[in-house]
């Protein structure tokens, strides 16, 4: 569980990037956090593990203030993978990239080949085994990196804009695999601009902008409420678009569902009703 | 990274940053000389307090002393190797005079980080763009060196970034022995080496397809020049190596008691 109490960032440079936070991520819980470029998003979770310290108020991890423990320690715990791959490979094989989180950590060797034969096969990567991670795509790199994190098994997986660079074969295999991690018992926080890509995945939303919480609920709730997310410079989905022009028909709000919109649409035509 | 912040042009306008930046690279060039022919830490803490009122009237004092204290790692490993290297020459005996030069050297590193801070706090990448042009060396070597410093602030973000995602995997950068420190920057270095040399690429093809060099003969908006003031300062400045150099060559300065 994070527990993010008051809290207030200023950069060096004196931008106050976050501004009166306060936030509870619960264990198993699958968020999304939305919001304007430079709402605060991406300093926001750099809190969860510790890369940030908060200029006022705290961030608790389990209950541990993230002032209180190094970078390394709550990492074991909430794995941030970071928006930009190219920002943390290194090694000569994707095998030893995967490896290299698993060394740091301290686990075995028979471990390590474990976990990362599995976080491998997981991701669809088993063929680029023994080749280097800078010869793959961007694509394939964003999901090195992905495993690299995923591989130590933590409990938080916080992920940056995990949709760019992704052709939509891979964002759908990437929401079935978030979901799939998620129904594990692990907690997912992605941050994104995607909105078709939450409207899919249907988490908690959070909506940030000029560093303050300005919504937090349902995602059919919140992604349907087009003066929220105006503020916060997001289009609603374009079901939810669809659904709102043609609101004098008296088809219900809060619908970012593709097959529920369907149904919805089917019984006004009749086709439901026959068929 | 704090280093480099102190290096990064502040817009300013104060006399210093109205001066030329040719003047202003000779006055720094001219401290620089002083600082290596002068070995005496007297004369080295006058040619740094020298610098004062200089910082004082470009108002950079804040950048500059970030600089300096950036540099403090670096000054501090010249004081030790010296005191190390001394030490175990002179038959493993600590003596004042040893104490003496190391200090020294640490602090004639300082003198030379400090002039070298304020030129480049107080000089706009494109004008000293345009002084390299007007000393007519090749816009390819102009552009090279401007567009270095140009990224030194961008690589100085990206490393703090890379550093921050490899701690996110557990890298541990302030623990274990010496050795084991220096291969934990393994991790660090490669991302930011092949960054850059992927950025560079993409940067000559982003600046050919905006025909870079498709003329020989280049002309600028602003052409540089010298004032009375700029000839004031070189004059002071002149006077001052000449004048140094003559105490140093011909007069002496008095020892300092070495035992």
């Amino acid at each position: 569980m994070i527990e993010v109490r008051d809290l207030y960032y200023t950069y060096p440079s004196g931008v106050q990037a976050v501004s009166g936070v306060t936030v509870t991520i619960r264990d198993k819980e699958f968020v999304a956090i939305m919001g304007e470029n430079g709402a605060g998003k991406s300093t926001l979770v750099k809190h969860f593990n510790g890369i940030l310290k908060p200029t006022k108020g705290e961030v608790l991890v389990d209950g541990r203030p993230t002032t209180k423990a190094s970078v390394a320690e709550l990492s074991r715990d909430v794995g941030l993978v970071f928006q930009n791959p190219d920002h943390q490979l290194f090694s000569e094989t994707v095998e030893e990239e995967i490896a290299f989180g698993l060394r740091n950590f301290g686990f075995g060797e028979k471990d390590i080949e474990e976990r990362t034969a599995w976080v491998l096969s997981l991701l669809d990567l088993m063929r680029y085994r023994k080749a280097s991670p800078f010869i793959l795509s961007g694509g394939e790199r964003k999901r090195v990196a992905l495993a690299s994190v995923l591989a130590w098994d933590p409990k938080v997986i916080v992920l940056d804009e995990p949709t760019i660079g992704q052709d939509y074969g891979q964002k759908e295999k990437l929401r079935q695999f978030v979901l799939e991690i998620n129904e594990q018992g692990r907690s997912v926080v992605m941050v994104t601009h995607d909105v078709e890509f939450v409207a899919d995945c249907s988490p908690r939303v959070i909506v940030m902008s000029k560093g303050r919480i300005v919504g937090d609920g349902e995602a059919n709730e919140i992604l349907t409420d087009a003066e929220l997310l105006s503020r916060a410079s997001i289009i609603p989905p374009q079901i939810t678009q669809l659904l709102d022009q043609l609101s004098d028909l008296g088809l219900p709000r809060h619908v970012i569902d593709l097959h529920q919109a369907k149904t919805l649409l089917d019984r006004l035509v009749g086709v439901g009703v026959e068929g | 990274m704090r280093v480099f912040e102190g290096l990064r042009f502040r817009r300013g306008d104060t006399v210093i940053h109205r001066l030329d930046p040719r003047t202003k690279f000779i006055l720094s060039t001219i401290i620089f000389t002083l600082a290596l022919v002068f070995t005496e830490l007297p004369f080295l803490m006058m040619l740094f307090l020298a610098q004062v009122p200089l910082i004082y009237m470009a108002r950079v004092q804040r950048e500059w002393k970030r600089s300096i204290r950036g540099g403090m790692v670096l000054t501090t490993i010249i004081f030790a190797t010296n005191i190390l290297v001394g030490y175990v020459s002179n038959g493993f005996r600590l003596t004042y005079g040893l104490v003496l030069y190391s200090t020294t050297l640490a602090f004639r590193f300082v003198v030379l980080m400090s002039s070298f801070s304020i030129f480049f706090l107080t000089t706009s990448p494109d004008d000293l763009s345009l002084a390299l042009q007007q000393s007519r060396i090749p816009y390819e070597f102009c552009f090279a060196f401007t567009t270095a410093i140009r990224f030194v602030p961008v690589l100085a973000n990206e490393a703090q970034t890379i550093m921050d995602a490899q701690k996110s995997r557990g890298l541990e950068l302030e623990k274990g022995n010496f050795l084991r420190r220096i291969r934990n920057f393994i991790p660090i270095l490669i991302p930011l080496i092949v960054g850059a040399i992927r950025r560079s690429l993409e940067l000559a093809e982003a600046m050919e397809s905006r025909a870079f060099g498709a003329k020989k003969e280049r002309t600028s908006l602003y052409i540089l020049k010298m004032r009375r003031s700029d000839w004031t300062a070189l004059s002071i400045g002149a006077l001052l190596l000449a004048f140094s150099l003559y105490i140093r060559f011909f007069v002496g300065l008095p020892p300092l008691p070495l035992t």
